[in-house]
């Protein structure tokens, strides 16, 4: 059976040249860069050549780079790690469309005292600028706002709203797990002071992440131990995945053009066929601004759980907003925030593909998808 | 994924008896497109007064869609008075078991089932009525049908309760509201004399030893802790239950009573009926 794989927002096949550029630091350079002898000692620059790759996939100084073991763990550093710090600000503004990695620190921090604002979106998933300019009059502030949405693909404006920000005196993170690597990201022009990136996101493995940290700004060490990473995250390197995550970083150099054209392509066609072959759909979140790869579709009167078993059936893996895929009973977060109707958001499905996908993975899916479509609204009271 | 039974699988790729029946003599409808799953049920009837014919339709997940096709091939054949009876767990069993979280499908298909039974009996449409008091805003689940799914399987826990019925699934503020109603049930429950067991297959091993532990935790170990002791399950080898007295209890002087008197009895009662309770050599 064909397998097609585009739930690339939930995780991404680890590219063979990473995986290739990983094995030596298992098998021969295994030392402790911390060590004071040339078997450990040398592993070292290896690491700051990872590092230097990731700085400049994001057009940073490699000292402005930390490793950590995922996105979570860099959301929770910077923004547990900013609060931390002696005089903080306790005023704290986030988005209702956050992943929970950013959501969870935040409202852990508001048991403890702070003020946290959730600002809100329209229904194309946009920020609701009304409330980031009331926000605005709070700075000092630590704003966390995302770049770009995991379920939807909508991107904000980080640019702007970092410049706004950081004019108004406030401190800027943004959780950019979903657009690194996918779309230019380059923060000698958006002034963010922080930013999380995670490797499985774009194509090195599960357990790396890394978190920008601009010069100057000031975050408690969120991780205690240690003197690696110059202090600011104690534990000692996992050194296959660092490198692996740089050359993951190097690729994406590479391949953001392909991503934002060939995938770009992919995904309009999904999109575009889609739309055309299966009536009462609709697409959620704004088409304009939104990450290359991503679509979320609402096929109305079915639900979403029973689509993803039967794309599964056909060798097709992608994921759902739906209620029941997360154990949950209402449907995601985002899709809520968002106002889809419930009639809709239960039957929302999310493509989101990589660089790996082909026109026969798109032909597979559309070859099978409007007859779900078709016999799950076959067994719908409401269709 | 979700740990479906080959069951489950089976009725959602190969559903039974979808449709409508033009002429049924009941019709059903329970859930909405809203609440992320509805079924809707339809029967006919045989001139022996027998269901001859059941159709459904079905808005939901893979369980739900399992679970409506499931309650048809129960169904088929019955009396009315026979199809009263099913209970969700029925459904449930018939499918070789359902996700804790995924049982609100099975209780979807006996309420769907008995709006239809109503239908038929009044001739009136009978959509879910939310008669009495509703305590879930978020899902419209009332008191009566929270109590329900309390009795019909034995449940002790919120969380339970919206696994089953939804109730407290939302934004949660009920959840203070089902635990004064568990408490409720429960105690009249424990006060009206326990009917008869219902007759049961044997308990596989891991069932055995999972409900051993529930009874434990709930019915024996809160009443040893008020004295300063606990209880704690060693193994279980057959029908034989080997726990340990800790606190209070292992130099009590009648532990031998406590063990037989409480521990077995209460595990008679709520397991099997023919459990020994032993102490573990130190």
């Amino acid at each position: 059976m064909k397998n097609v794989y585009i739930d690339n927002n939930a995780t991404t096949q680890v590219a063979p040249e990473v995986l290739d550029a990983m094995m030596p630091f298992f098998r021969d350079y295994w030392g402790n860069p911390s060590s004071m002898h040339y078997f450990g000692g040398q592993v070292k620059q290896y690491i700051e050549h990872a590092r230097e790759q990731v700085a400049a996939l994001l057009h940073a100084d490699p000292s402005e780079i930390v490793f950590t073991s995922c996105g979570t763990e860099s959301d929770n550093a910077a923004i547990r790690g900013a609060a931390e710090v002696e005089g903080a600000t306790r005023t704290i503004v986030t988005t209702r469309v956050e992943h929970p990695a950013v959501l969870g620190p935040c409202r852990k921090l508001q048991e403890n005292g702070c003020q946290v604002t959730e600002l809100r979106v329209d229904e194309s998933g946009n920020l609701k600028m009304d409330d980031f300019e009331l926000a605005l009059k709070q700075c000092p502030a630590f704003f966390s706002i995302m770049w770009a949405n995991n379920e939807t693909g909508v991107v904000f404006p980080i640019r702007d709203l970092a410049a706004r920000v950081k004019e108004a005196g406030g401190t800027f993170h943004t959780d950019a797990v979903q657009s690194v690597g996918k779309v230019p990201v380059d923060v000698s022009l958006d002034p963010v002071d922080l930013l999380s990136l995670s490797g499985h996101k774009l194509h090195a493995p599960k357990g790396i992440g890394a978190l920008y940290i601009r010069k100057g700004t000031k975050l408690k060490t969120f991780m205690i131990g240690g003197h690696q990473e110059n202090g600011r995250r104690g534990g000692t390197e996992n050194t296959p995945y660092i490198i692996g995550l740089g050359k993951a970083c190097e690729l994406a150099v590479r391949n953001m053009q392909e991503e934002m054209t060939r995938v770009a392509g992919l995904r309009d066609r999904i999109e575009r066929e889609l739309i055309a072959r299966c009536s009462d759909v609709q697409v959620n979140g704004d088409r304009t601004h939104r990450l290359p790869n991503t679509t979320n579709i609402s096929f109305k009167f079915i639900e979403g759980e029973a689509i993803l078993y039967h794309l599964s059936d056909v060798g097709v893996a992608a994921s759902s907003g739906s209620a029941c895929t997360s154990g949950s009973l209402e449907p995601s977060h985002v899709i809520r925030a968002m106002g889809v109707p419930f009639t809709s958001a239960h039957g929302s499905i999310r493509f989101s593909l990589s660089r790996y996908n082909t026109d026969a993975d798109i032909d597979h899916v559309l070859a099978h998808m409007p007859g779900i479509v078709k016999k799950l609204r076959a067994l719908s009271p409401f269709a | 994924m979700w740990d479906y039974t080959d069951k489950v699988l089976d009725h959602f790729r190969n559903p039974r008896n979808v449709g409508t029946i033009p002429d049924a003599d009941g019709v059903g409808q329970v859930g909405s497109m809203a609440c992320g799953d509805a079924l809707k049920l339809a029967f006919k009837l045989g001139p022996d007064k027998r269901i001859r014919d059941v159709k459904f339709q079905t808005f939901g997940c893979a369980s739900a869609i399992a679970s409506s096709s499931a309650l048809t091939e129960i169904v088929k054949g019955m009396t009315l008075e026979e199809a009263e009876k099913v209970t969700n767990q029925d459904i449930a069993n018939y499918l070789g078991g359902l996700p804790e979280q995924k049982m609100h499908c099975s209780v979807m298909g006996r309420e769907a089932l008995e709006a239809a039974i109503a239908n038929y009996r009044t001739g009136k449409a009978v959509n879910r009525v939310l008669e009495g008091k509703v305590v879930c805003t978020c899902f419209g689940v009332t008191q009566e049908e929270i109590e329900r799914v309390i009795r019909d399987n034995d449940l002790s826990t919120v969380e339970q309760v919206t696994n089953y019925c939804k109730a407290g699934g939302g934004c949660g503020h009920c959840k203070p509201d089902i635990e004064h109603i568990i408490a409720d049930v429960r105690a009249a429950m424990a006060a009206t004399a326990r009917p008869a067991a219902p007759v049961r297959r044997k308990l596989t091993i891991v069932e055995r030893v999972r409900m051993i532990q529930e009874t434990l935790d709930r019915e024996i170990r809160p009443a040893l802790q008020k004295d300063g002791g606990d209880v704690e399950l060693i193994d279980v080898a057959g029908n034989k239950v080997i726990v340990s007295l800790r606190g209070m209890c292992a130099r009590c002087q009648v532990a031998q009573f406590t063990l037989k008197d409480v521990v077995q009895a209460k595990l008679r009662e709520f397991v099997e009926p023919d459990i020994v309770v032993e102490e573990a050599r130190q």
